[in-house]
């Protein structure tokens, strides 16, 4: 009998991946049948590294878990540490830091959406909407000093003020994305060969997206209305009252599918530039930082006892960011990570089963992964729950090596 | 030397992504969109390290990740040059204590342009790859001196 099942494998070094992970797939025909997911390529042991230093450094080194969401990760960080010291962001700071926090939400949204054209073949589409994302990244570095990872908050504040003129620069830029987005609603979403080839492919309903767990953008265009911002505001947030971007209330249905999160990630942009107006007009006065000086911050730190859990909602889905401080460190104690992409990359596995090899790109771009924020270390425990340690684990390869070989009679 | 000769055309640049935070790889990706252009002068990205004349390696490199980053750089024709983007991949960054990290680049594999910055800027891409181009010029014009 001939051949029917082939082996492909995607990955770890890939033209169609930004990033190291490896998608194993059978597939007969163009059909996949069995597919298997491999990640962890990228794992550096960050929270390892965090609790070793101090508290400052650690914010920092959080904002280098993704450089995409490079102050969603920040955001969770103070929030959690705050929560933890029981000090609060002075309203000033409470509102600049929704500003920051959006406009990147719409140069992560813009880069998704070129890179989504570029996996179909629509190079010259990567290139336009790019085009449109170095606006932002402009107004970015003029806020902050950077184009990206901007280093701009702080526990309790944020470090830069936002003054008069910069302003008048976040308005130009409002009102260049304003138009921006309209042109980009109407390329991605009218576009019949688009359409085509995102209708009906990487399907979630909203039953599976409940149980494989997705956040963000994947399980809002499945049409579950859930956002951090909504859910549980914080900063300028809770006066804003963000509602959930749902497909049902833009086009009637929602399908869940890809084109669906090219509609949800297209209207979040209209959003966001909702959200800066607003925060832009209702700014308060006053002073930026609860605690100015960082020896002082620090030293709070070290007396403190305490835990508390942070929440973000990134461009992805929600970050949460768990500290404990034990009062003997002036860094966290603990620090735990959990990033959107770990539960989206979930939803890969029954997405591809059944599809065609040719949708592959789509489907491992759809929940824009992001392996730097997801990849964890893989502990092996035995029944008694203790560790299993790689040396261990290779001596018993071979001890069972040796065993088939004297079996075998190959030796005494 | 006609061994030199690959690289008196433009540059084909392969990209590999190590353990960086993607910071550094959505720069490079801006570097060849419309504002900065490296396209214009033919330096664009491939898919396979097979048709490249330069890698890209960005990140500090995880251990589990060290022996596929030494695969790309065999696969690829000689003459090749290496370009290092990002202070993690030089140095080790902001990741110089972890457990899972088996050093910096040029301890793998060998370098021939660091470009610093976290990130650094299209700019800096872009004259870390002329500055490789440069270097193998040097090179070029030395073995001619010899003969």
């Amino acid at each position: 009998m001939a051949k029917t099942q082939y082996y492909i494998p995607v990955g770890p070094i890939h033209p169609a991946l930004k990033e190291p992970i490896r998608v194993e797939a059978e597939v007969e025909g163009e059909k996949i049948v069995k597919v298997d997911v491999k990640r962890g390529f990228a794992h550096r042991g960050i929270e390892y590294m965090g609790m070793k230093r101090n508290a400052i450094q650690t914010l920092y080194l959080s904002e280098r878990i993704c450089g995409i969401c490079s102050i969603s990760h920040p955001y969770a960080f103070v929030i959690g540490s705050e929560k933890a010291l029981g000090i609060e962001a002075p309203p000033r700071a409470q509102y600049i830091r929704p500003i920051i926090a959006e406009l990147e939400r719409i140069h992560s949204h813009i880069l998704w959406l070129g890179v989504v054209a570029h996996e179909m073949g629509f190079d010259s589409l990567l290139f336009w909407t790019w085009k449109g994302r170095e606006k932002v990244l402009d107004l970015l570095e003029l806020l902050t000093g950077n184009r990206i990872n901007y280093s701009v908050f702080m526990i309790g504040g944020v470090r830069r003020d936002i003054k008069e003129s910069h302003i008048k620069a976040i308005k130009e830029t409002i009102d260049f994305y304003r138009i921006f987005t309209e042109e980009m609603k109407d390329v991605f979403l009218s576009d019949p060969v688009y359409k085509a080839r995102t209708r009906g492919v990487a399907q979630l309903s909203k039953e599976m997206a409940l149980k494989l767990n997705v956040c963000g953008p994947v399980a809002r265009a499945a049409g579950l209305r859930m956002d951090v911002r909504q859910d549980n505001p914080y900063d300028a947030y809770a006066d804003i009252g963000v509602r959930a971007v749902v497909p049902q209330d833009i086009v009637g249905e929602a399908r869940g599918d890809a084109y669906d999160i090219t509609l949800v990630r297209l209207y979040e942009i209209e959003q966001s530039l909702d959200i800066i107006e607003f925060c832009i007009d209702n700014m308060p006065e006053g002073k930026i930082m609860a605690i100015p000086n960082y020896v002082v911050l620090l030293s709070k730190i070290k007396k403190t006892v305490g835990e508390g859990i942070g929440m973000h909602e990134a461009p992805r889905g929600e970050v949460v960011h768990y500290f404990k401080y034990d009062g003997t460190r002036d860094g966290p104690a603990v620090w735990k990570v959990v990033a959107p992409s770990y539960n989206n990359i979930n939803s890969w596995a029954p997405l591809l089963l059944g599809a065609e090899v040719a949708d592959i790109p789509i489907v491992v771009a759809y929940i824009d992964p992001c392996m730097c924020c997801n990849d964890r270390v893989a502990v092996v425990r035995d029944s008694d729950g203790r560790t299993l340690d790689y040396s261990l684990i290779r001596r018993k390869a071979v001890e069972k090596t040796m065993k088939i070989k004297k079996e075998l009679g190959v030796i005494e | 030397m006609g061994k030199l000769y690959s690289f008196k055309r433009s540059l084909w640049v392969f990209h590999a992504s190590g353990g960086s935070c993607n910071a550094c790889d959505i720069e490079i990706i801006a570097a060849l969109t419309p504002r900065y252009d490296a396209e214009r002068f033919g330096i664009k990205l491939v898919g396979s390290p097979r048709h490249a004349d330069v890698l890209l390696v960005t990140g500090a490199i995880p251990r589990d990740f060290a022996d596929k980053l030494r695969r790309i750089y065999e696969q690829m024709p000689d003459p090749k040059a290496v370009v290092v983007v990002g202070n993690c991949g030089t140095s080790g960054g902001v990741f110089y204590d972890s457990y899972n990290i088996a050093g910096p680049i040029d301890e793998i594999i060998p370098v021939d342009v660091y470009v610093p910055g976290c990130p650094p800027r299209p700019e800096a891409i872009i004259d870390g790859v002329v500055k490789a181009w440069l270097k193998i010029e040097k090179l070029e014009k030395q073995l001619e001196g010899k003969e």
